[in-house]
């Protein structure tokens, strides 16, 4: 048991303070198992709706896009989709899980301290084990469709994936933050989601969009480059390297702004929740 | 050796502006559109929850904190336990701390009994390896072992309230911050609480602060108290004064009665010096447990010989009713004459006859034969008789307020008919 001394004093300075974070890893991984726990509890399937779910968009888009639509890829549509669902579904659950985890979680942290930081980020590693299970079955879907795979680029997987838990925890926690003081957020976020999923190249490819300047902005959204990197391996054309870049620097700016924007109300939090 | 908490002009200023609790984005651009147009007359109203408050806890302490609604109890426990962040001053804490703003915090109603010991344990603070290795004990105090595989939602409520005591009781911090949460539960089972963290706070030196309305709880488990008011300290002192005069001043009314030499109550036969309630120690003491006897006092002194003086008190209790009179019929002086001269009268109520709460006293010395009454002092006196936990008493095992006017022990006899 460590003699430490806590000085309590009103807010100072901006501090991360990730040695805190770290003091409270096993708290964090009890948030994350609850919440694995507690989503699966009363379902036959269980942890199998982690595939089933982007399994079953997949085909769904492969019908609509592939075979109505003739939406034309660089490799097999359905594990270009399933690649892009996966990824998006780390993406997406984790901003919409994180961004009501401290509304949802509002009588914990009236009665007890802890890092307010480890609500997003537990409500984010919760998706990012869902994930896992449907990555799993990724590698499956490649010998079903016998996809050829360059396995020389399987370093882009980890910088992906890295990419998009990055931007995920970004968005996630400013609006966990913003939703605190105005709830308005929770209803705009939805909507948000939605706009996310249409600028992502996850039923389409960016390599399709003629206007070059469009194409810089879209990946302004980091997914774009984030699933620039994972789709690499299936397929022999060069990477949109200014694109990945753009998202690069734009995951950045998120991360600093969701860290700065959380650390000045978190303070407050419990007053305000 | 340093304080293992140390207080230093801590404030908390909350701002009234909007019932509301939250702003809608809305609501707040259009008080920014308004603002342009109106004066700034409608200033928000400050608060001080809390201010100047100095207190420094050494190692060991219990220190109770007593105070009305909003004197800035629970705020002052929500700074230490660092729920909420002061607006001035500091506050030092030097040692491993664990705060039970409220039972069972982050008990998920999908999760088992089993799984919501392991996460309770870890958002009041334990480690893994604690819960592990205290896991048999906790499940053992909680008396549920036979549901632990359940969802905590078909527990019942009393069920659940165990389940969160048990975890609560197996921590082993230095410094405990608890804020009412005894008073939920039944009272076997507050009782065990209770005991637990007084063996606890007592053979391993841990620290307690706790809040509480209830005067008995403090009383039996705390050795310190502060008195808050209107967000500041108002006494600091040991627990028996502190909740002595609190009681005092919430009825006004005191545990001792003395009257300067010309307004004693009387005549010209018999005055009134002082009146007292006393412990069996012969302590003045407004505070007494169930379990003790409480002596009732009276000094007098008598002018003119030759009178038959009798002698009574009348115990009323805080709804009101007579709860008995007692007068000194088994005095060897209840048929005889006094003497000129002075005298102090003494009545023990016997331990385990009263029930708990609050009690006042009035005296009296009369002779009805001779339709004299001599003075009459209604309810000048009071005294609060609070529960214990570690002596046997009228309760038993029964759970909660005991009702009853009285709570004696009687003779009781079972035989089977066969």
């Amino acid at each position: 048991m460590q003699q430490k001394e806590i000085r309590i004093k009103p807010p100072g300075s901006f501090s991360l303070d990730l040695s805190e974070l770290w003091q409270h890893r096993e708290l964090l991984y009890f948030f994350v198992w609850r919440d694995i726990k507690v989503k699966y509890k009363q379902t036959y399937l269980g942890i199998l709706w982690a595939i089933l779910q982007p399994a079953l968009l997949m085909t769904i888009f492969y019908f609509v896009f592939s075979r109505t639509f003739n939406v034309s890829v660089n490799m097999n549509y359905p594990v270009f989709a399933f690649s892009g669902l996966i990824l998006w579904g780390l993406f997406s659950s984790g901003i919409s899980n994180s961004s009501d985890s401290l509304i949802n979680n509002s009588a914990m942290i009236r009665k007890i301290y802890f890092p307010k930081l480890l609500m997003p980020l537990a409500s984010l590693c919760a998706a990012f084990i869902d994930f896992v299970f449907a990555f799993i079955l990724l590698f499956v879907l490649l010998v079903v469709f016998n996809q050829p795979v360059h396995w020389d680029a399987f370093y882009l997987f980890p910088l992906s994936i890295l990419i998009t838990f990055i931007s995920s925890f970004s968005i996630g926690t400013l609006l966990s933050a913003m939703s605190v003081k105005y709830r308005d957020f929770r209803y705009l976020l939805p909507f948000l989601i939605q706009v996310i999923f249409f600028c992502s190249q996850i039923v389409y490819s960016t390599s399709s969009v003629k206007s070059p300047s469009i194409k810089t902005l879209l990946f302004i959204n980091p997914l774009n480059g984030a699933l620039e990197f994972f789709r690499k391996p299936f397929h022999s054309d060069p990477i949109y390297m200014h694109g990945v870049l753009i998202s690069i620097i734009s995951a950045c700016i998120l991360l600093l702004t969701g860290l700065f924007y959380f650390k000045k109300t978190e303070a407050y939090i419990s007053d305000l929740v | 050796m340093k304080p293992i908490i140390e207080i230093k002009q801590l404030g908390k200023k909350y701002r009234i502006e909007r019932n509301d609790s939250y702003l809608s984005l809305r609501e707040e651009l259009s008080g920014n559109i308004m603002s342009l147009f109106k004066s700034k007359s409608s200033k928000p109203d400050d608060f001080w929850a809390l201010k100047d408050v100095n207190l420094s806890i050494e190692p060991g302490d219990r220190i109770g904190i007593i105070g009305n609604n909003g004197a800035g109890k629970s705020t002052l426990l929500k700074i230490l336990s660092r729920v909420t962040v002061p607006t001035q001053g500091e506050a030092i804490i030097r040692g491993r701390l664990a705060s039970l703003l409220e039972v069972g915090t982050g008990f998920h109603p999908e999760l088992t009994g089993k799984e919501n010991i392991y996460l309770n344990g870890a958002i009041l603070g334990m480690k893994k390896d604690e819960i592990n290795r205290q896991f048999d004990a906790i499940v053992d105090f909680s008396g549920v072992e036979k549901f632990l595989s359940m969802p905590l939602k078909n527990y019942s409520s009393g069920m659940q309230m165990r389940l969160a005591f048990a975890v609560a009781a197996h921590l082993e911090p230095e410094i405990l911050l608890i804020d009412e949460v005894l008073a939920v539960g039944d009272m076997e089972f507050q009782k065990k609480c209770i005991g637990k963290m007084e063996e606890v706070s007592k053979e391993h030196g841990r620290t307690i602060v706790f809040v509480s309305h209830n005067m008995n709880y403090i009383a039996s488990l705390c050795n310190k108290a502060i008195h808050l008011e209107k967000g500041m300290i108002k006494e600091e002192n040991n627990v028996s004064e502190i909740v002595r005069n609190y009681i005092s001043k919430i009825s006004g009314r005191y545990a001792e009665m003395k009257w300067d030499y010309t307004e004693r109550p009387g005549n010209e036969i018999v005055q009134l010096i002082s009146v007292r309630i006393v412990n069996i120690h012969s302590e003045s003491s407004s505070s007494l447990k169930i379990t003790e006897p409480v002596g009732i006092e009276m000094s007098y002194e008598v002018l003119k010989d030759g009178h038959i003086l009798w002698l009574g008190h009348n115990i009323h209790n805080q709804n009101g009713i007579n709860v008995f009179d007692t007068h000194s019929v088994d005095t060897d002086l209840y048929q005889k004459q006094h003497q000129k001269g002075l005298y102090t009268s003494l009545v023990w109520i016997p331990g385990n006859f009263l029930n708990t709460g609050i009690y006042f006293v009035g005296c009296a010395i009369f002779n009805h034969l001779e339709n004299v009454i001599h003075f009459h002092e209604e309810n000048i006196l009071q005294f609060n008789i609070y529960d214990v936990f570690d002596e046997e008493t009228g309760r038993g095992l029964s759970g909660k307020d005991f009702p009853g006017v009285v709570r004696p022990i009687f003779k009781w006899s079972i035989r089977k008919n066969d």
